[in-house]
């Protein structure tokens, strides 16, 4: 079911303000894409275009196709709550809904859209979705407790959890593991490891070992200059990216030379 | 000269002299405060008695009665306010927080609510009054004036506190719904106004405890009755600022218990006031997301 990407030329801007520009890349399904690059170099701002969450912001607009499975995202008579709810997002910090306990967390989707249930099928859900997020034997006895008291990275493990029960074909990831410890970093890797076997997945890292460890296929993102918009330097296998790159830029970002 | 050719005696002075200043005016402020309540509580007690609370004025000369009907009108009031002034408040507040941004339309309102908040309290009850000439002629008297005259003057808290509620949600919960394909609407109602609700009724009781004590504009334009009227629309409703006024601007002869109503309906109305507090409190504890630790 799940979803390849392909973006040609693309511009973000922000008001008047080219932020992105002239992106094109494509995205295999059911694998995992990571962007990295030097920070301001518009991953974030990229990887909200990919589910029209950048138009969220005041001004903000983009110029170019983004098109999955061949539809264009941004086509006249495409409703970005649609397109949201097939392309799912897990935030950097994790956010999940303090007035909320855990279960209801996890059918935030359904719940927020008023969506009808049978209490057995929302038990499933919640069950299958925890299940994938590898939360499900840490809280399946409070499930009536708030998310806000689980620990960071059962948080954002939640997070996970909440985006996959719309069921989503794309999960894009905005640098999820960068407010997390070590120990909760290393179980969300895994449980991308197995995400991606149903999921398109797209992940901004700014951890280039975690690009490494996780990621197909990278896509290095650059700034020409001071106040000049980010590009897309080169992408590639993660393999080839991380040995034997094309572009210079590239091999000394990697090497910790600059960014 | 430097600072360090200061002499050391001298800075201690002044060091001494500048808490001693901040203690005496924090003293001198805290001692109307509490003079003022030990007048009320100790001239209105006395008045207090299951008959006050029962009785109108009706037929009422020297002493006995009570301010059954003043209470009656200022609850019925101030509830009338409330739910004027509440829908729209929290309306407007929304559109400025949610979809205000960048507009002129909201930099439009947001200024005319700063007016709004400076309008003289007299001049809100002229205002319920002329509008009500208007429909009813020259002389009209009913509670439901007060109430409008009264949300005047509280829409522009009520739009105040909920904005400033509003705005402490974080934009990332926000941004958690529409990620999820829950279009603007539904996020404002079901994420927004749940994780404020706390702060959103406080504000709303702390700006029902402003007005409840208004008496200027209730007296024009729902002046003063000494029975019990339940009826919002028609004729004058007694409340108790009024009650209270005219009490001892009228007393009759003698004048003893009269005054002692007055002081009476004091009393009840501060009580009234810090219930409202108190429930502020009780409701923004009940509400806050609750977090296990
Ligand atoms: N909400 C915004 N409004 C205006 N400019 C923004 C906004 N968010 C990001 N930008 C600008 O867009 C550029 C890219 O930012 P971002 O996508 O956050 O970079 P990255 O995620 O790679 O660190 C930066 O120059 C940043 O200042
Ligand atoms: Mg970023």
């Amino acid at each position: 079911m799940a979803t390849s990407i392909d973006v040609s030329d693309l511009n973000i801007y922000y008001g008047d303000f080219l932020a992105v520009e002239g992106v094109t890349i494509p995205i295999a399904a059911r694998s995992v894409t990571a962007f990295i690059g030097p920070s301001g170099c518009g991953k974030s701002t990229f990887l909200r275009s990919l589910n029209r969450m950048h138009e969220v912001v005041r001004g903000a607009r983009v110029e170019g196709k983004v098109l999955v499975d061949g539809e264009d995202l941004y086509g006249d008579d495409v409703d970005p709550v649609d397109v949201r709810r097939m392309v799912g997002m897990v935030f950097q910090r994790p956010n999940p809904f303090p007035t909320m306990s855990i279960y209801d967390n996890v059918l935030a989707g359904q719940r927020l859209n008023s969506k009808r249930m049978k209490k057995t099928d929302a038990d499933d859900a919640v069950e299958r979705a925890l299940r994938s997020a590898g939360l499900w034997a840490e809280v399946k006895d409070r499930l009536d407790r708030p998310g806000s008291g689980l620990s960071g990275g059962q948080q954002q493990r939640l997070c996970i959890a909440r985006a996959i029960s719309v069921e989503p074909e794309v999960l894009l990831m905005d640098e999820p593991c960068s407010a997390l410890d070590p120990i909760s970093t290393i179980v969300i890797e895994d449980l991308i490891h197995e995400l991606k076997a149903q999921y398109t997945i797209v992940i901004v890292t700014h951890n280039m070992q975690q690009a490494a460890r996780v990621s197909d296929t990278t896509a290095f993102f650059n700034l020409a200059g001071v106040g000049m918009p980010g590009r897309l330097v080169e992408h590639g296998a993660t393999e080839k990216i991380f040995s034997n790159p094309d572009e210079s830029a590239t091999e000394a970002y990697i090497q910790g030379r600059f960014g | 000269m430097s600072i360090l050719h200061t002499p050391m005696w001298r800075r201690r002075a002044v060091d001494r002299l500048a808490t001693v200043l901040v203690t005496g005016a924090f003293v001198l402020a805290l001692f109307p405060l509490f003079s003022i309540l030990w007048t009320v509580v100790s001239k209105g007690a006395p008045a207090l008695s299951p008959e006050f609370f029962t009785y109108s004025m009706r037929n009422v000369v020297g002493e006995g009665g009570g301010i059954y009907h003043a209470l009656v009108g200022t609850l019925l009031v101030t509830a009338a306010a409330t739910v004027i002034s509440v829908p729209i408040g929290l309306l407007t507040a929304i559109f400025l927080v949610e979809y205000g941004e960048g507009r002129r339309l909201a930099r439009w309102i947001r200024f005319l609510v700063d007016v709004m908040t400076g309008i003289p309290s007299i001049v809100a009850g002229l205002f319920a009054y002329a509008l009500f000439v208007v429909f009813f002629g020259e002389g009209v008297r009913m509670g439901f004036g007060g109430a409008v005259a009264l949300s005047v003057l509280m829409i522009p808290v009520v739009v105040r506190s909920c904005e400033e509620m509003l705005k402490l949600v974080p934009n990332e919960l926000r941004e958690a719904a529409y990620a999820l394909g829950v279009p603007k609407w539904r996020t404002v109602l079901k994420v927004v106004l749940p994780t404020s609700i706390a702060g959103i009724v406080t504000g709303i009781t702390l700006a029902i405890a402003r007005v409840i004590g208004e008496t200027a504009p209730l007296l024009v334009i729902a002046g003063l009755s000494d029975s019990v009227n339940f009826d919002l629309f028609h004729d004058r409703m007694a409340t108790l600022p009024v009650f209270a006024y005219s009490a001892v601007s009228s007393p009759g002869v003698p004048p003893g218990p009269s005054i002692d109503r007055a002081w009476g309906a004091a009393l009840v109305l501060l009580l009234i006031v810090m219930l409202l507090n108190l429930v502020a409190r009780l409701v923004s504890h009940l509400f806050s997301p609750k977090s296990e630790r």
